[in-house]
C-alpha cells in the first residue's frame, strides 16, 4: 500500500510539474541589475543549503518508518540522550548560518548604499494609484492601472498585462544609478519591482529611500505590496528603461509637452463649455477616476463612501463642492484632485455629478469657476 | 483544610505576582510610544528626529561638502500650495545656512497648517541641526495670502565620511480643525501674490 | 495505588450525581475536562467557520478576473479568516487540550482557578459574535488584515472598528486569564514527587507558552486602545500629521506577533513530543535538551520582531541585527526535529492516525522552517516580503504544525477523553486526503509568491492563474476533507469499541493509568510519582 502511494505521488508531481513549468514560472527571477542578481544567488544559496539539509532529516525519516516498524519485526532500543550529539547538532547549524549570513551581510549593506546617485525620482503611493516626480525637472505625472473594469468584470476577454499595465509608465534610463524617494499620500503603500529587487514602504508622511541601476533595456512590471484598501490588487507599477539617448529624447518631449499644457490650461480660462459636452468628458474623467469609490451610479458604499447621488454636496452650494474635489477633505478617503486632473476635467466632472443620476440642478460649471474658486 | 487553604495562599500570591506582570507589560505596551522617540534620537531610526539646536560655533569643515536635498509633499485635504525656493544646497559640514520654503493659500478661508519634516537616510537625521524651522509651530495663512518660511540650519562637523546626500521631505498637514496655541503668523512676510507659486 | 485512587474517584462520581444536566452543566461547569471539550467543540466550530472564509476566497482566486465577491468584502474575508484562525481556532484548541491534559498529566485534580477557567471560556463565544457581527454592519467589518496596520485600520478604516477592538480585548482577556491559570497550576499543583524535569513535555511547553501570553498578551491590548484612541479620540500615535508615525504600529504590533505565533507552536512541540515516543515505544530523546531547546526559542521570540518589517526603512545595522537573531531561532528548532528523529530512529513504530499526523507534522513543519529561514535574509526578503512566499511559509507553520498536532492530540486522547477507540480507518482516510489536499494547497503558493504575486488581493495577473487555480482545488479538497474528521468525532462520542486505559502499547504518562474515559473527577487523592 505505502509503495503504491509513494510511486503515485512520485509519478504525479512528475507529471504536474512538466506541465505546469512550461507555463508558469516557479522561481525568483534573476532581474536585470547586478543587485537582482546577488539576490538572486543568495535566494539560490539558501534554497540549496535548505534542500540539503532536507534530505538528509527526511531520508533518515524514511529510513527509520521503512526499517524500524514493529511489523517488520523491529526491537525499540533503551537509548534516550547523548550530550555529544546534543552538542553536535547544535554547532553544525550555527556554523552554516554563519556561512549563509556573510554573504547576505554584505549584499544588503550595498543594496542599502543609495549614495551618489544619477537622478532622483520621487515616488508616491496613494490610494489607489503611483504619482511619479522627476526630481530634477520639476515634472511628475500620475500612473494608473489602465485595464478596462470589463476585462476585470469578465466582458471581455483579458490581455496579455492584465492588471501589470499603466497610462503612463515610469520611464529612467540605463546604466544609471537611479535612486527612489518614496512616500504616501494616505495609507501604507509599497513600491515594489521584482526585475530590480526594489521594494520599499511608502509611509504616509515620511520618506524612504531606494535605487537600481538597470543593465538591460525593457518593460519592468510590479505591484503594490501592502494592503492599502480595496483596490490594492488594481495599482501596478510599470517601468520603461531606456538608453540614455532615448530617455533624453523621451524626458524632451514630455518638458514640451508640460510646457503645451500650461498653454491649454491657459486657453481653456477663455473659453465656455456646454452642457453635452461637460457632461461627456464628466462622464469619462468619473468613470475613471471616482467610480472606483462613488460608484457607476453614484450611489456610494454606505458606511465606507459617500453617495453622490442625491447628495446635499452635490445639490447645494457649488463652492463646496468644488473645494471637496479640488482640496479633498482631511482625516478621509476623499483626495485632493487640483493636482491630479486639469482645471476642465476638473469642471467636466463637477458639472456631471450635479446633473446625473437625476440630480438635475442644470448647473455648468466653467473653467473660470474652478481657477478663482475659494 | 489547612492543606487546601495553603495552597490557596500559594495560588493567591502566585496569582498577584502574574497580575503585576499583566499590568506592567500592558503599560509597556504603552511605553513604547516615548521608548520609540527616544530610539529614534538616538539611532535616527526612520529619519524622525531632526536635532535642534543654536546656530553652529566656530570652525567650519572646508574639506568636503554635503548635498542636502529638499522635497515637499501636500496631505490631501491641505488646500495649499508648497515648495522649496531651492532643490538643494551644498554645504559645509559646521556652515550655517538659510534656506526659504514657499507657501501659498489659494482658498477662501484661514487654514492653519503643520509641517512634519522626515529625513532619509534616516541616520542623516543624527547629525542635521535646525536652528529655525517653520516646522516647529503651526503656521495660519489668511485666504489668498502667500508667505515664504525659513529653515536655518547646519550640519555637524562628525557627520561620517560616507554621508554626501541627504533628502528632507516636508509634508504638509491641514490642522485647521484641531488648531491648539502654538500658532505663528509671520504679518511682515505675508503677501498676496498670484494665484499660483509652482 | 492505583486501584486505591480509582475507588476514592468513584465514591466522588457518585456525590457528583446531583450535577445539572443540559444546558446549565456546561454553562456553570468549572470542571477542567468540561471546560476542556467546550475548548474544543467551539475551536472546532470557529475552524469551519474560518474556513468557510477561506473556501470564498479561494473561489475567488481560483480564476483572474472577478466573479464571486468585491475587493472591499474580499479583504473583510481575507482578515477575518485570519483573526478566527489566531484567535478562534488555534489558540482555543491549545487551551482546550491544556484544560483536559494537564490536570491529569501532574496528578492534579483540576485546574487552581475552576471559576475564573469558566469565565476564561464563556467570554469567547461572545466575542466572536461581536466580531462575526461586525460583517454584517454597515461599511463592513474589519478588512484591514488580522495585522491591522494603522492608518488603514484607522483614519480609512470602516465604522465597525470600534466592534473589532472589543472583540480583541475580550479574546485577549480570556486568554491572560487561561495563562494564569496554567501557570498557577503547574507551579502549585504538582502531586508530589512530580518534579520540574519529570514533567511530560506537553506541560512544560504550555508552561513557557502561558509565561509568554502573560508577557504579550497586554501589549496588544495596548496595541489595539491606541488604535481605538486613533480613530476616535483624536489622538495621534500612528498619525504623521500629529507627530505620531505609522511605523510605530508596526513595531509595538510585532512585538506582541512575534511571540503571538510562537504562542501558537510551543504546544505542538510538546504534543509530538508525547506522541513520536509513544508510538515509536522509546522514550523522548534528549528530553532536557528538549526543555532547554524550548526555552531558548520562548527567550530568541522577544528579539526578532522587526524581520516582519524589513522593507519600512530600518537603518541597516537594525536590520542585520534582526536577521542575525531570526537566523538564531532555526538552531533550537532544529535541535527539536533532531531529537523526534533521534527517538524514532531503532524504535520499534506503528503507525496509528496519531502518529501519522505526528509524522507529518515533523517533515511539513520543517519545511515551514525552511521557508522561514529563507524569509530571514533581509535582503531576499525584499523580495518575498507582502507575497504568496509569506503565506506559503505561515500556512505551513500553522495547518500543517498547529492544526496536524492539534489534530494528532485528538486522535491520541479521544479513547481517553470518550472511552471509545475512534474508527481507525476513517481516521486514516482523514489523514491521507488532508495531507494529500494540504499540500496540492500551500505548495505552490511558494511558487506563486516568487514568481511574483502579492498578498492579500483578489484578482491577479494571467501568468499566476494556473497555479491558482491548483491552489484552489486544493483548498477545495482540503476543506471537505476536514467534515471527515467531524464524522470521526462525532461517531467517537457517541460509542464504539471500549477503549482501555492504555490503548497505546507505547504511552507514557499519569493519563494512561486512569480508565477510559477518566473519571469525571481525577487524581481527588494525588498519585504516587515513581
Amino acid at each position: 500500500m505505502q509503495k503504491i502511494i509513494m510511486i503515485s505521488a512520485a509519478l504525479g508531481t512528475a507529471v504536474f510539474a512538466s506541465s505546469v513549468l512550461g507555463k508558469s514560472s516557479i522561481n525568483l527571477t534573476q532581474g536585470v541589475t547586478d543587485i537582482s542578481q546577488r539576490v538572486y544567488d543568495l535566494h539560490m544559496t539558501i534554497l540549496i543549503i535548505c534542500a540539503v539539509i532536507g534530505v538528509v532529516v527526511f531520508g533518515a525519516m524514511f529510513y527509520v518508518i521503512l526499517n524500524h516498524r514493529k511489523s517488520k519485526g523491529a526491537q525499540a532500543a533503551q537509548f534516550h540522550e547523548s550530550t555529544k550529539v546534543e552538542i553536535l547538532w547544535t554547532i553544525i547549524p550555527f556554523f552554516i548560518l554563519i556561512g549563509m549570513a556573510i554573504p547576505a551581510t554584505s549584499t544588503l549593506i550595498e543594496m542599502e548604499d543609495n549614495s551618489q546617485a544619477d537622478i532622483t525620482i520621487k515616488v508616491t503611493g496613494s490610494q489607489w494609484k503611483w504619482h511619479y516626480q522627476y526630481f530634477d525637472h520639476d515634472f511628475g505625472f500620475y500612473s494608473l492601472l489602465s485595464t478596462p473594469q470589463d476585462q476585470i468584470n469578465n466582458i471581455s476577454k483579458k490581455t496579455e498585462n492584465y492588471l501589470l499595465e499603466v497610462d503612463k509608465p515610469l520611464v529612467i534610463p540605463i546604466n544609471k544609478k537611479v535612486r527612489f524617494l518614496i512616500t504616501a499620500d494616505d495609507v501604507i503603500h509599497a513600491w515594489w519591482v521584482p526585475a530590480f529587487a526594489v521594494k520599499q514602504d511608502a509611509n504616509p508622511g515620511f520618506i524612504n529611500e531606494a535605487w537600481t541601476r538597470v543593465n538591460e533595456p525593457g518593460i519592468y512590471r510590479g505591484q503594490c505590496a501592502e494592503l492599502c484598501g480595496k483596490d490594492h490588487g488594481f495599482m501596478p507599477i510599470v517601468v520603461r528603461a531606456l538608453p540614455q539617448a532615448e530617455y533624453d529624447a523621451w524626458l524632451k518631449g514630455q518638458l514640451n509637452e508640460v510646457a503645451q499644457a500650461q498653454q491649454a490650461e491657459q486657453q481653456a480660462l477663455a473659453s465656455t463649455m456646454t452642457m453635452e459636452e461637460s457632461m461627456v468628458l464628466g462622464e469619462e474623467v468619473y468613470v475613471a477616476r471616482c467610480a472606483m469609490c462613488h460608484q457607476v451610479g453614484g450611489e456610494g458604499i454606505p458606511g465606507a463612501f459617500p453617495k453622490i447621488k442625491d447628495s446635499p454636496i452635490a445639490l447645494g452650494d457649488v463652492a463646496l463642492h468644488i473645494d471637496i474635489v479640488k482640496n479633498g477633505k482631511a482625516a478621509t478617503a476623499m483626495q485632493a484632485f487640483a493636482s491630479q486632473l486639469t482645471a476642465k476635467e476638473l469642471a467636466a466632472v463637477i458639472t456631471y455629478e450635479r446633473n446625473a443620476w437625476g440630480n438635475d440642478t442644470g448647473d455648468v460649471v466653467q473653467v473660470t469657476d474652478v481657477k478663482e474658486a475659494k | 483544610m489547612t492543606e487546601q487553604t495553603k495552597v490557596a495562599q500559594k495560588n493567591k500570591r502566585l496569582i498577584v505576582k502574574l497580575g503585576s506582570a499583566i499590568v506592567v507589560m500592558f503599560c509597556f505596551g504603552f511605553a513604547l510610544v516615548p521608548l520609540y522617540d527616544v530610539l529614534c534620537e538616538v539611532t535616527g531610526l526612520n529619519g524622525r528626529t531632526i536635532a535642534r539646536s543654536d546656530t553652529a560655533s566656530s570652525l567650519i569643515d572646508e574639506s568636503r561638502t554635503v548635498r542636502l536635498q529638499f522635497t515637499t509633499s501636500v496631505a490631501p485635504g491641505m488646500p495649499w500650495q508648497f515648495k522649496p525656493m531651492v532643490k538643494y544646497v551644498d554645504v559645509h559640514p559646521g556652515e550655517n545656512e538659510v534656506v526659504k520654503f514657499k507657501a501659498l493659500n489659494p482658498t477662501g478661508q484661514r487654514v492653519v497648517g503643520q509641517a512634519v519634516p522626515s529625513v532619509s537616510p534616516g541616520l542623516g537625521g543624527l547629525y542635521l541641526n535646525k536652528t529655525e524651522c517653520f516646522c516647529f509651530d503651526q503656521q495660519a495663512l489668511n485666504s489668498g495670502e502667500s508667505v515664504e518660511m525659513g529653515l536655518v540650519f547646519f550640519i555637524s562637523k562628525d557627520i561620517p565620511e560616507e554621508l554626501k546626500t541627504l533628502t528632507l521631505s516636508y509634508t504638509l498637514f491641514n490642522v485647521t480643525e484641531t488648531a491648539g496655541a502654538g500658532i505663528i503668523n509671520i504679518p511682515a512676510q505675508r503677501q498676496t501674490l498670484a494665484a499660483n507659486i509652482y | 495505588m492505583n486501584t486505591a485512587t480509582t475507588t476514592s474517584d468513584e465514591q466522588q462520581q457518585e456525590h457528583h450525581d446531583h450535577k445539572p444536566k443540559g444546558i446549565m452543566r456546561w454553562l456553570l461547569t468549572t470542571n477542567h475536562k468540561d471546560i476542556g471539550s467546550l475548548y474544543l467543540m467551539f475551536s472546532f466550530l470557529m475552524f469551519l467557520i474560518g474556513g468557510a472564509m477561506a473556501m470564498i476566497i479561494r473561489a475567488e482566486l481560483y480564476q483572474p478576473g472577478l466573479q464571486i465577491v468585491e475587493p472591499n468584502f474580499f479583504n473583510q474575508m481575507t482578515t477575518v479568516h485570519g483573526l478566527i484562525m489566531v484567535f478562534g481556532a488555534v489558540m482555543p484548541a491549545f487551551t482546550g487540550l491544556a484544560n483536559w491534559m494537564i490536570p491529569m498529566m501532574i496528578g492534579a485534580p483540576d485546574m487552581a482557578l475552576p471559576r475564573l477557567n469558566n469565565w476564561s471560556f464563556w467570554i469567547l463565544p461572545m466575542a466572536f459574535t461581536i466580531l462575526l457581527s461586525s460583517l454584517f454592519m454597515e461599511g463592513g467589518g474589519p478588512n484591514f488584515g488580522w495585522t491591522f496596520y494603522a492608518p488603514l485600520s484607522t483614519t480609512y478604516a470602516p465604522d465597525s472598528t470600534a466592534l473589532f477592538v472589543f472583540a480583541i480585548h475580550i479574546m485577549g482577556i480570556s486568554s491572560i486569564l487561561g495563562a494564569i491559570n496554567v501557570v498557577v497550576t503547574i507551579i502549585n499543583m504538582r502531586a508530589p514527587g512530580m518534579t520540574y524535569m519529570k514533567m511530560p513535555l506537553f506541560v512544560w511547553t504550555w508552561l513557557i507558552t502561558a509565561f509568554l501570553l502573560i508577557a504579550v498578551m497586554p501589549v496588544l491590548a495596548a496595541t489595539v486602545t491606541m488604535v481605538l484612541t486613533d480613530k476616535y479620540f483624536g489622538t495621534s500615535f500612528f498619525a504623521a500629521a500629529g507627530g505620531g508615525d505609522p511605523v510605530l504600529f508596526q513595531h509595538i504590533f510585532w512585538f506582541f506577533g512575534h511571540p503571538e505565533v510562537y504562542i501558537m507552536i510551543l504546544p505542538s512541540f510538546g504534543i509530538i513530543s508525547a506522541i513520536i515516543p509513544a508510538f515509536s515505544r522509546k522514550k523522548l530523546f534528549g528530553y532536557s535538551s528538549m526543555v532547554y531547546a524550548t526555552a531558548s526559542i520562548a527567550l530568541l521570540s522577544f528579539l526578532v520582531w522587526a524581520h516582519h518589517m524589513f522593507t519600512t526603512g530600518m537603518p541597516v545595522a537594525a536590520e542585520l541585527f534582526f536577521m542575525y537573531c531570526t537566523m538564531l531561532i532555526s538552531v533550537p528548532t532544529g535541535v527539536k526535529v533532531f531529537n523526534w528523529v533521534a527517538t524514532m530512529w531503532r524504535g520499534s513504530l506503528t503507525f496509528e492516525t496519531p502518529m501519522l499526523f505526528a509524522i507529518a507534522f515533523i517533515v511539513l513543519f520543517t519545511i515551514g522552517g525552511f521557508s522561514g529561514l529563507m524569509l530571514a535574509i533581509t535582503p531576499a526578503d525584499f523580495q518575498y516580503h507582502d507575497t504568496y512566499f509569506v503565506v506559503a511559509h505561515f500556512h505551513y507553520v500553522l495547518v500543517t504544525g498547529a492544526i496536524f498536532s492539534i489534530m494528532a492530540a485528538a486522535y491520541y486522547w479521544l479513547p481517553k477523553w470518550t472511552g471509545y477507540m475512534y474508527d481507525e480507518r476513517l481516521g486514516k482516510i482523514h489523514f491521507w486526503a488532508s495531507v494529500i489536499s494540504v499540500n496540492v494547497l500551500f505548495f505552490p503558493m511558494h511558487f506563486l509568491g516568487l514568481a511574483g504575486m502579492p498578498r492579500r488581493v483578489p484578482d491577479y495577473a494571467l501568468q499566476f492563474a494556473d497555479f491558482n487555480q491548483l491552489v484552489s482545488l486544493g483548498g477545495f479538497a482540503f476543506g471537505l476533507s476536514q467534515l471527515i474528521f467531524l464524522v470521526v468525532v462525532i461517531k467517537c462520542a457517541r460509542g464504539g469499541e471500549k477503549a482501555p486505559a492504555k490503548p497505546w502499547e507505547g504511552a507514557e504518562g499519569l493519563e494512561w493509568e486512569m480508565p477510559s474515559p477518566a473519571p469525571y473527577h481525577s487524581h481527588t487523592t494525588p498519585p504516587e510519582i515513581k
